[in-house]
């Protein structure tokens, strides 16, 4: 997941919980059942994870750009001083 | 997020904790209902009425428990717990309260209801002190939510009294 879709994946999973979890409320309230409310948030929760755990595509819309491997190479990275310099042996013809 | 542990973990932990505040705001709607119970119990008959070895008295009533308590149910009630206490004043205690009878209501329909019956639990008061005393029969009540706070009530009925001699 690149920086977009992870603040894409906490948004949706934050306006899913609560909106599923002002709906429950609601339909249990009004019809009088604990256990309408229990299934319906439970059912969200569900839902809400499958939407916003998994890697979907989705989330990966603005990938991050890393430098391209062949360019890396033609950039060593600097050697430590301590090194004892390595002798180059004299090719022998 | 950026691994499906971490979204896993954050997506629990909100689902609990806005699970802990709907079943909050469930149990203070609890506060809307107003409840309007009522009850009646008759003594049919004090079946006897004797003084034992150890010198403690012990009344057996054959009673009428009548109540409708439904209005007492909301979708947050898991049941309700009922018992009548027999309530009496002595020399010794000002307050003398003695269980004669419980039940569990389950649900709304069976909130209303008549029961004849003996004393389900004892009534035995250590000394002489029943004699021709007057006492109160309370019916109270425990609504025990499903989740969230427990409301408990009473009713006093007045006017009993048991007989004078022993038989």
């Amino acid at each position: 997941m690149d920086w977009q879709g992870q603040k894409l994946a906490e948004q949706l999973m934050q306006i899913l919980l609560l909106a599923f979890a002002a709906v429950s409320f609601g339909t249990g309230y009004v019809l009088g059942s604990f256990q309408m409310m229990m299934l319906i948030y439970a059912g969200g929760v569900v839902l809400t994870t499958l939407v916003t755990v998994p890697n979907w595509p989705f989330f990966n819309r603005h990938p991050l750009k890393w430098l391209d491997p062949s360019e890396a190479e033609k950039h060593p990275k600097p050697q430590q001083q301590q090194a004892v310099s390595s002798k180059k042996k004299p090719a022998k013809k | 997020m950026h691994s499906f542990g971490y979204r896993a973990n954050a997506l629990i932990t909100l689902g609990v904790t806005v699970l802990a505040l709907m079943c909050a705001m469930a149990s203070l709607s609890d506060n809307l209902n107003s409840p309007t119970p009522s009850a009646q119990v008759q003594v049919l008959n004090v079946n006897w009425f004797q003084k034992q070895r150890n010198g403690n008295e012990e009344v057996s009533l054959t009673l009428n428990i009548s109540a409708d308590l439904q209005s007492m149910f909301t979708w947050n009630t898991k049941q309700v717990f009922v018992f009548l206490a027999a309530e009496y004043e002595t020399p010794k205690n000002s307050l003398n309260q003695v269980s004669l009878w419980d039940d569990i209501i389950p649900s709304k329909e069976r909130a209303k209801f008549l029961i004849h019956t003996t004393n389900k639990y004892r009534f035995i008061d250590q000394g002489s002190n029943l004699q021709g005393k007057e006492f109160n029969l309370t019916l109270h009540w425990h609504v025990m939510p499903k989740t969230g706070k427990m409301f408990a009530d009473k009713i006093v009925m007045t006017g009993y009294r048991l007989p004078e001699e022993y038989r």
